[in-house]
């Protein structure tokens, strides 16, 4: 038990620290490693909207998927899979999107926020907790997306081939991909370091497990902290890593945080979206990315919806800015968690009355009480 | 589904469930059945260490085998 401890809080911190180092070699300040941000840019990279400021086929990425496609495949864990409410995931994956770029970052991002001084961050996580308890509360009652099966092989190479070849288009930079000229898109570490360090998270994650959500949740559901501990590794040692290597960045509070804002109840309410999403799809936009690179169909729709999410909170201005939320994202959030309470009321009470209707088959018919 | 029961009334199959569902669906069968051994069937690696620990956790013995596109679980006291 506690060789595990050891071993979740150093990926953690390993995590952590990469995200400072990645920092300190160009990635933007408090984003060393954020999944929603660099879907985000690739969406962008690939013209799937146009905000100037965020376009990138950032590298990290494809290196999470192609890290754990490739220590799946050595250790046998590879296996293609699929075909679990693949639209209720995609609309899933579209709100948890909208959510995270309402607050500004996916979890992943709101830990790193929070190691460098950026305490909006913490009332993302507030938020960030509700979203995983409401979650929780559908779970309790018998919430699932149904079972996956196993898929022709083609279905589990999908997203390591797509990986390959947001890698390549990034090498030949053809005239159709988009390249920030400013702002955080244009801000990134060497190619090869970021790469590197996306393989190794992508490696360390698909061996550990790490989920963001995973954390929380099994902490109030199950007692279980050791995925917590795992996130407690990644802010601690970021915190270490940005004293180190990002003094000059690093300060405590509310106002002037790189690319956030301080509209604090749409922080929490963009966030607990988030959660209960994340929940419902059984982790967080990087646990989804390690799973899509094992073979797992659903999470590489879950990532088609994030993509699609990141495109659409662009096109029609719902992402936040560091001026704050704009009435189409807070319209957007409010859809959102319609939409997504909707989806675990129904499952829900579908759940209910099929096993109401197997008890009282059981029963030959007849309904006691 | 239905061919499980007729192995054993304790069996679980937890198999393409996504995270946590596999640990809730043992966690309830040990509520129900915490005198007895429950079996629990799963198709992933994470659901093995998930299911072990919890298991362990609340000081109930793991076995795990190897079995056709998954893994079988006896858990008992």
């Amino acid at each position: 038990m506690r060789e595990s401890k050891g071993k979740i809080v150093a990926t953690g911190g390993i995590m952590g620290l990469l995200a400072a180092i990645l920092v300190k070699f160009g990635n933007p300040v408090n984003m060393g490693v954020c999944v929603a941000c660099f879907f985000r840019d690739i969406a962008g990279g690939l013209g799937l909207h146009r905000a100037q400021v965020v376009q990138y086929l950032r590298p990290e990425i494809p290196g999470f998927i192609l890290g754990s496609f490739t220590i799946a495949k050595a250790k046998g864990e590879f296996k293609p899979r699929g075909g679990s409410s693949p639209i209720l995931r995609f609309i899933l994956g579209f709100f948890l999107m909208i959510g995270a770029l309402v607050f500004l970052g996916c979890p992943l991002r709101m830990i790193l926020r929070l190691a460098n001084g950026d305490l909006n961050a913490l009332t993302g996580l507030a938020g960030y907790v509700i979203g995983i308890w409401i979650g929780i509360q559908f779970l309790k009652r018998g919430f699932t997306l149904g079972r996956s099966t196993t898929q022709p092989s083609a279905t589990g190479y999908a997203m390591p081939i797509f990986s390959i070849g947001i890698l390549l288009l990034l090498i030949a930079a053809p005239t159709f991909i988009y390249f920030s000229e400013s702002g955080p898109g244009s801000m990134a570490a060497p190619v090869l370091l970021s790469l590197g360090a996306g393989l190794l998270i992508g490696v360390l994650l698909q061996r550990t497990r790490l989920c963001t959500a995973g954390g929380f949740r099994d902490a109030i559901l199950i007692k279980d902290f050791h995925f917590l501990w795992g996130l407690i590794g990644i802010f601690a040692f970021a915190l270490l890593g940005n004293v180190i290597f990002n003094f000059e960045s690093f300060k405590i509070g509310f106002t002037d945080q790189p690319i956030a804002h301080t509209d604090h109840i749409w922080n929490l309410l963009g966030m607990a979206l988030a959660g209960v999403t994340a929940v419902m799809l059984g982790g967080c936009p990087l646990r989804q990315t390690i799973l899509a690179g094992e073979g797992d169909g659903d999470a590489a729709i879950t990532i088609m919806g994030l993509i699609f999410g990141a495109a659409f909170a662009h096109n029609f201005g719902l992402a936040a800015s560091a001026q704050g939320v704009g009435q189409n994202g807070k319209i957007a959030v409010i859809i959102g968690f319609i939409i997504v309470l909707s989806i675990g009321f129904s499952i829900v009470a579908n759940v209910q009355k099929q096993s109401l209707g197997k008890n009282s088959k059981e029963k030959g018919g007849l309904q006691i009480g | 589904m239905g061919k499980g029961k007729t192995k054993s009334i304790n069996m679980i199959d937890a198999r393409g469930r996504s995270c946590p569902e596999p640990v809730i669906m043992t966690k309830d069968a040990l509520e129900r059945h915490s005198d007895g051994t429950i079996e629990v069937l799963v198709d992933a690696m994470v659901a093995v260490e998930n299911i072990r620990r919890f298991a362990g956790n609340h000081g109930f013995h793991v076995e795990v085998k190897e079995v056709d596109e998954g893994y079988s679980l006896l858990i008992n006291r």
